[in-house]
């Protein structure tokens, strides 16, 4: 593991530990941010298969995971529920060195949801705002510099008066994007971010986070489809199967390098790794 | 600038205005060859001319009261109907409890209740108003109980992650949402409002645009009547597409209106 305080200097070191990003605090007692023990999940009791079962997980802190599954598996599900907009079956979710229910969670986990979801009648500014508006944790003034030297840092300091729907499809992730920075969460929680845009925009996006990534100081969980893109943005990939396997969550490390960058998809390395995962899910999918 | 937007208006409105100028036309000829005698059907010159000569009275009296009876009426049913509609958003028993009661209050025949509204409230303002309130609050209630109900399942869900309150949810998203749904109400509850206005001066008064038609039909003066009734229509209109206006500039800022 990599620590990111060390290393960064600068304005943008000092813009994170403002916003309390910093997660070595409290970090002392144990790595491990969240820790998913058994859960399981079913819409109603009713249901013969649950959507989830006997799922076990974790994410340290700093780390970016990724959940690669079929659609309909039950990522997104898994995710509400981590945010605490659900409450699991059974099983139980440690967070903060605690067990939790979803009302402490709900509220201190950043969630970026499959659609961008900006609120098409405020400006960029105004949508970044909102969960300041919501929480109101520090001054407006402030607040609003933060923002707008993100903007700046995204390429976006042009649109900041902009409406989203005059905005392209990447312009509008990054956006939500940094909405989802702006709650100051530690744990981020991103829902196939990138899953409704085109190939090319995608890898810009991809070089973008990449670039970005290591002055983040964040803990991520990231879903998505996509291989290559797990690949390149984690450190650590569960393969994600239906209730009724054996095991529902398989994990895979990624021993590549920090900092990444989009042009690695050549690496040797890179499609050995591909290869593995592939046949991994292959497998998976088969028995 | 000026030129470019008349010629948009008249690309989009010429052919209804031409339509206009043609059946104005028919009807001017019609009643000239004796057609159709003018007491039934007076000429849209001689209505002119009746508007005109009774301008003092129709401006100066009876536009004025029935304007009032309308604007009171209007902001009755605006303040009201909203909050029975939010309320009824919030609270499943109060929706169950009230819907039955708004549902028959559209019901029932205001005519045929006249004479209880005169035995209520006398000719005064307050009749009309009641009135009014009760032919236009019905578009304002659905319009802001619909809209609040939109399905936001999406936005909530977002919220409540950044640690909404229920309070929050109303007012950063679920109004916000509902607002072009409730101005479709507001857009129909004032041609109600106009309607209701003129239902009310019949039952009986003294003043007002409706009562002045009536008497006039009584007199068998087309001429007037009509004037009067014109005024009434051209009334709705212009608080109509008042209110288009100031939704056309609410939502000209949003990204909404533009897509
Ligand atoms: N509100 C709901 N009620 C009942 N079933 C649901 C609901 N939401 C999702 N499901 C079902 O749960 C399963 C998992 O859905 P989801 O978590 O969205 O999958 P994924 O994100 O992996 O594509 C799907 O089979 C879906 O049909
Ligand atoms: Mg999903």
């Amino acid at each position: 593991m990599h620590t990111y305080a060390d290393e960064n200097f600068g304005p943008i070191h000092f813009l994170w530990r403002w916003m309390g990003l910093i997660c070595l605090e409290g970090g002392l007692s144990t790595n491990t941010m969240i820790s998913i023990n058994d859960l399981s999940y079913s819409f109603d009791p009713q249901q013969k298969y649950p959507v989830l079962s006997g799922l076990s997980m974790n994410v340290k802190h700093g780390e970016f995971v990724s959940v690669i599954g079929a659609s309909g598996c039950g990522k997104s599900t898994l995710f509400k529920i981590i945010a605490g907009l659900s409450e699991p079956t059974s099983g139980d979710i440690i967070w903060q060195d605690a067990t939790s229910s979803a009302n402490t969670r709900l509220g201190n986990i950043a969630y970026m949801p499959q659609q961008d979801l900006l609120l098409p009648w405020r400006s960029v500014l105004d949508n970044c705002l909102l969960p300041w508006e919501v929480t109101q944790n520090r001054s407006k003034a402030e607040t609003i510099s933060l923002i707008r030297e993100m903007l700046e840092r995204f390429g976006l300091a042009e649109v900041e008066q902009a409406y989203p729907n005059e905005l392209s499809g990447g312009m509008r992730q990054r956006i939500a994007f940094l909405r989802t920075l702006v709650t100051g969460a530690d744990l981020m929680l991103l829902d196939e971010p990138f899953g409704a845009l085109d190939a090319i925009t995608k890898r810009e996006m991809h070089k973008w986070l990449t670039g970005l990534w290591d002055g983040l100081a964040k803990t991520v969980l990231f879903i998505t489809h996509d291989l290559e893109e797990a690949i390149l943005l984690s450190d650590r990939i569960y393969l994600m199967s239906g209730s009724q396997s054996k095991a529902p969550m398989q994990e895979f490390i990624v021993d590549l390098p920090r900092p990444r960058h989009s042009a690695m998809n050549y690496d040797p390395r890179f499609l050995k790794l591909r290869e593995d995962l592939e046949k991994r899910l292959y497998d998976t999918h088969s028995s | 600038m000026i030129l470019t937007l008349l010629k948009r208006y008249l690309r989009d409105y010429g052919l209804a205005l031409l339509l206009l100028l043609f059946l104005l036309v028919c009807w001017e000829t019609v009643v000239r060859l004796e057609w159709i005698p003018s007491f039934i059907l007076p000429a849209p010159t001689s209505i002119w001319i009746a508007l005109v000569e009774n301008q003092r009275l129709l401006f100066g009296q009876h536009l004025p009261a029935t304007l009032q009876e309308v604007f009171i009426g209007f902001i009755l049913s605006v303040v009201l109907g909203s909050l029975l509609g939010t309320g009824m958003h919030l609270s499943r028993r109060l929706e169950k409890a009230l819907y039955p009661f708004i549902i028959i209050s559209q019901t029932i025949p205001l005519i045929a209740l006249s004479p209880i509204f005169i035995f209520w409230f006398g000719y005064s303002l307050a009749g009309k108003v009641a009135v009014v309130f009760l032919t236009a609050f019905f578009p304002v209630v659905v319009g802001s109980f619909d809209g609040l109900r939109k399905g936001a399942e999406g936005y909530r869900e977002l919220l409540l992650t950044m640690g909404a309150s229920r309070r929050h949810l109303l007012t950063k998203i679920q109004i916000p949402l509902a607002l072009p749904s409730f101005f479709s109400g507001l857009k129909l509850s004032i041609v109600y409002c106009v309607i209701g206005a003129t239902i009310g001066e019949w039952l009986g008064g003294s003043k007002g645009l409706g009562y002045f038609s009536r008497r006039m039909a009584g007199n068998l003066q087309s001429d007037e009547m009509f004037a009067a009734v014109f005024l009434l229509s051209a009334l709705g209109l212009v608080l109509f597409l008042i209110l288009v206006l100031l939704e056309k500039i609410l939502f000209m800022k949003r990204g909404s209106s533009r897509s």
